[in-house]
């Protein structure tokens, strides 16, 4: 096996590279806002992560736990199948909705119209939900293939900045992070919303 | 304030009248100006051709020439860069850690034109009159080496009868660059013709810039079309008085 | 594979022809500008992503502190690359991955393609990577009988177009919509021939195309933007959604990454998750960010491999001035904002990486005498570096590489060009202050030829000037003259 000659040799390398001029590593002065001038679900942040979702094309509803019902049912609207990851509050899930157990295939996801999830965090400067997989949120398959991702934000889970949300999510999960639809810029720079993600994201922003 | 004048080598042989300028313009502020004869180039263009030993005799000559000047001024802002930001660099690159401070020092007391009457003088309005219409050209060391920013446009605000035109896409390359211009030639002069083209669409009389080569670039190309706009160094309408006759000198 | 002393920093082989272009940048860039769609194409396209971006960071208070926190953490990496390197290895294989290294491309070539193998497949899925484009993966993969379908946007375009990429972010961007059309019409299998040239319907035949191909994908080969020492997770960037196609349904996922693209800690993304979508597509943040740390039982690829990639980056490092540019996170920022990039395209630069910092790190790679007229691609105007997210001091790296091909070439004992004689004899007159006194006055020779205050034609290679532009006639007296004459008028 080359591999480990490979590794070995590569290591040297830098190792030679480096000898040649030492430097002592500089700890990074991090003299960048890292938390927000707002707390977690302050009304402004909600408003800012309305506007920039919105401006990239994300559909933002308002909810509270009485209207939220309603208000699902309505982002759900035209949708035949609906798919809900297994931890998924009990009083959030459709009627009609179907529970994932980890079986369908992608081929199988792909006939389903749309997902409905919670998620792990956002960030309203820059409009970015992350879902980790988490029970309530379910395997990265189920928030891609179908073709419109409905996810219900919480206001305490809304922060301002984005070294905050990293700070709130575990490395170690598969995370993904959304900022509105799918989209491309490749033909003449121009933004078209829709590619291979969903090409709905409506958003669901849960107040207490 | 005695000024010694660091003319640069392409003013001296080519340019002259930037110079005389700036000498007129400097003692007319009632400064004292003197030249060192013994100065010749910066080492600009072996530096940026890659020719770096070559370089460090014209670097360590020019530090010996200004040792001792208390402040040096050059219509230039692109051998000012080379000076400033250049000089101590290709010292240190063939050991010469002495050299690099003597460098650094000199590179310290070392101002462009228009940055050393603003900041160092404190003068935005230096008595010109000059009754043209003129666009200002950026150069790229000014505004990005030196960082001049808007201290050329404020000194020229204050002209009297200067007709100010905002020039379009300033703040790109003119594509002069050295021996670029000669390197590679064709991309030069493409993007020597977009400067142009934004040039005359201010219907200016006068292109005006802080640096001798970028004018001597997009200059060449206005007369080879005859395109009727004209360049001078901005040091010569700044040193432009209104005299008796009514015709600004020059 | 031959090699001398075991670790010596190595340039990339010869023969990897994605970081060699087959003429000098001069004369390629003469047929770019030859092409006055290519120009059109470019200059709208550069002109819309610039506007874009300078809106994205004027939105941000504290872009500056962010760009010396990113130029700082990127510098105390390479400081202890190796160590980094070895704990992101740990983490990664504590986590279920496995990591392979790979001292050139062929040998990350040989790594994917017998990988590929192992997992019965002849097709693979691709999410835009630069590595793997530096390293020609996809035409080793063809020559092992495996087909690797690109499936960003862009990247189709040019893979469906028997093309090369002209940009690090948009591949395509030297096609306008039309041209897009009609290779889709051309190459795209039951394509709707009423297709449209609106980027919504092209991007919508691209979604259909590549459906299929997602959902029964066995293998998908991926790049990284970066990956964490601390916690093992690979971070792809990216936008329409292939990314994460590629990343979560095939089975097995690959991932080729530069060596340099390790971050230590978790944290450190804060700074390039801010740094990065605001340069590249001018966005507050891009679509679709994945991350990953090994597999996930139940969830996402169940096998995945990491290959570490040295192909001359080691040289690189060993560069104690040009490894700066190692710090670079492939945003393209400097591409759009140069006005030489705008005029000539990538293509020009003979290289997978175009641009500013292409121009300082092809030959940074595979050493300066293979590209040689690379790092005089440029005029040091410094929109580069005013652009770059990581302060990379990218005209200075020029200037040092300009000055390396130079030394280079005397200590091999080349014959001298006729402008290094020059530039020696030169900088020998301009030593002595009475010389070139003398030098200037006999430029006043240059009026014999001048005409009505301008010289016309000069002889080679001052030719290559009054080519398109007129010198100026030397003055009667120089400025000397005129001051050790008592200042009299001239």
């Amino acid at each position: 096996m080359t591999t480990g000659s490979a590794r070995d040799e590569v290591l040297a390398r830098i190792r030679h590279a480096l000898s040649a001029s030492p430097t002592e590593p500089i700890e990074p002065v991090r003299g960048y806002r890292r938390t927000g001038q707002y707390s977690p679900g302050a009304p402004q942040l909600l408003d800012r992560l309305t506007e920039r979702l919105t401006d990239y094309r994300a559909a933002v509803h308002a909810a509270t736990p009485r209207t939220l019902v309603s208000v699902l049912e309505a982002a759900l609207d035209g949708t035949r199948r609906v798919l809900v990851p297994p931890g998924l509050p009990a009083e959030w899930i459709p009627a009609s909705a179907v529970i994932d157990d980890g079986g369908m295939s992608p081929a199988e996801l792909d006939a389903v119209d749309a997902v409905l999830t919670a998620c792990t965090a956002a960030a309203a400067d820059t409009g970015t939900i992350v879902v980790d997989a988490s029970p309530d949120q379910g395997r990265r398959a189920i928030t891609l293939i179908p073709d419109r991702h409905v996810c219900v934000v919480r206001a305490a889970q809304v922060v301002q900045t984005v070294p905050e949300l990293l700070s709130r999510v575990d490395p170690h999960k598969p995370l993904t992070f959304i900022s509105g639809p799918s989209a491309t810029s490749d033909i003449e720079l121009r933004r078209v919303e829709g590619v291979h993600g969903p090409r709905t994201l409506i958003v669901v922003l849960l107040s207490d | 304030m005695r000024i010694a004048l660091f003319i640069t080598c392409l003013s001296d042989a080519l340019f002259p009248r930037a110079g005389q300028a700036t000498t007129a313009l400097l003692e007319r502020l009632g400064h004292e100006v003197v030249f060192p004869p013994a100065q010749t180039c910066c080492g600009q263009m072996h530096i940026n051709t890659g020719y770096q030993r070559e370089a460090l005799r014209l670097v360590e000559h020019h530090a010996d020439v200004f040792a001792d000047a208390d402040v040096i001024v050059a219509p230039s802002a692109s051998c000012v860069g080379s000076v400033r930001h250049q000089h101590a660099t290709v010292a240190r690159r063939f050991g010469r850690p002495e050299l690099a401070d003597r460098s650094a020092a000199v590179a310290a007391k070392t101002y462009e034109l228009c940055e050393f009457l603003v900041d160092v003088l404190g003068v935005t309005d230096v008595g010109a009159y000059f009754p043209h219409r003129v666009t200002y050209h950026p150069t790229c060391h000014s505004l990005r080496l030196l960082r001049v920013d808007d201290k050329p446009l404020r000194l020229l605000r204050q002209v009297r009868g200067l007709d100010l035109k905002q020039l379009p896409d300033a703040d790109q390359c003119c594509g002069f660059g050295g021996t670029f211009a000669l390197k590679n030639a064709e991309t030069s002069s493409a993007m020597l013709a977009d400067k142009m083209a934004n040039v005359l669409s201010t219907r200016a009389e006068v292109l005006t810039a802080a640096d001798a080569s970028c004018l001597m670039h997009i200059g060449g190309g206005l007369t080879r079309l005859s395109a009727g706009s004209r360049t001078l160094h901005i040091a010569e309408i700044l040193a432009a008085t209104d005299t008796a006759d009514g015709r600004p000198t020059r | 594979m031959s090699q001398v002393f075991l670790g010596m920093p190595a340039h990339a082989p010869a023969d990897v022809r994605a970081l060699h272009g087959t003429q000098p940048f001069p004369a390629a860039a003469r047929t770019a500008l030859a092409d006055s769609q290519l120009r059109r194409n470019l200059g709208a396209a550069t002109a819309t992503i610039r506007g874009k971006r300078a809106a994205a960071v004027a939105e941000v208070d504290d872009w500056e502190q962010l760009r010396f926190a990113g130029q700082q953490i990127k510098a105390a990496t390479m400081a202890r690359l190796d160590e980094h390197l070895i704990r992101l290895e740990q983490a990664v294989t504590e986590r279920g991955g496995t990591v392979h290294w790979a001292r050139d491309a062929a040998e990350a070539n040989r790594i994917v393609t017998e990988l590929v193998k192992a997992a019965g497949a002849d097709e693979v899925v691709k999410v835009k990577s630069m590595a793997t484009q530096e390293i020609g993966l996809n035409e080793a993969l063809a020559e092992a009988g495996i087909a690797a379908w690109e499936t960003d946007l862009a990247e189709l375009i040019v893979q469906l177009g028997h093309d090369t990429p002209s940009h690090i972010l948009v591949p395509a961007i030297h096609r306008n919509r039309a041209e897009v059309r009609e290779i889709f019409l051309r190459e795209m299998p039951g394509v709707d021939p009423d297709l449209a040239d609106d980027p919504r319907e092209l991007a919508m035949a691209a979604r259909t195309h590549l459906r299929r191909k997602f959902l029964t994908a066995q293998v998908a080969v991926s790049g990284a933007n970066f990956a964490v020492a601390d916690t093992g997770t690979l971070v792809v960037v990216e936008s329409e959604g292939n990314g994460r196609m590629c990343l979560t349904l095939p089975p097995t996922l690959i991932t080729v990454m530069g060596i340099e693209k390790v971050v230590p800690s978790w944290a450190d993304l804060e700074v390039y998750l801010q740094l990065l979508p605001r340069s590249s597509t001018g966005e507050r943040m891009n679509p679709y960010t994945s991350t990953w740390s090994g597999v996930t039982a139940g969830d996402g690829p169940q096998e995945f491999h990491l290959i570490l990639l040295d192909n001359g980056r080691t040289a690189v490092l060993a560069d104690d001035v040009g490894r700066e540019a190692l710090h670079c996170i492939r945003c393209s920022a400097c591409l759009n904002v140069c006005p030489v990039y705008e005029r000539t395209g990538g293509h020009a630069y003979g290289s997978v990486y175009p641009g500013p910092i292409g121009a300082v790190l092809t030959p940074l790679l595979t050493g300066v005498l293979d590209n040689p007229t690379l790092p005089y691609a440029s005029t040091l105007c410094g929109a580069c570096f005013d652009a770059c997210p990581v302060r990379i001091d990218i005209p200075s790296l020029l200037v040092h590489l300009r000055a390396r091909s130079t030394e280079l070439r005397a200590e091999r004992r080349l014959v001298p060009t006729s402008e290094a004689v020059a530039m020696t004899v030169a900088s020998w007159v301009m030593s002595k202050p009475r010389l070139f006194a003398w030098a200037t006055r006999a430029a006043r020779l240059g009026r014999l030829i001048a005409r009505r205050g301008r010289i016309r034609s000069l002889p080679p290679p001052l030719s290559a000037w009054t080519a398109t532009r007129d010198a100026p006639e030397p003055p009667t007296s120089t400025f000397r003259e005129w001051w050790l004459n008592g200042k009299e008028r001239s």
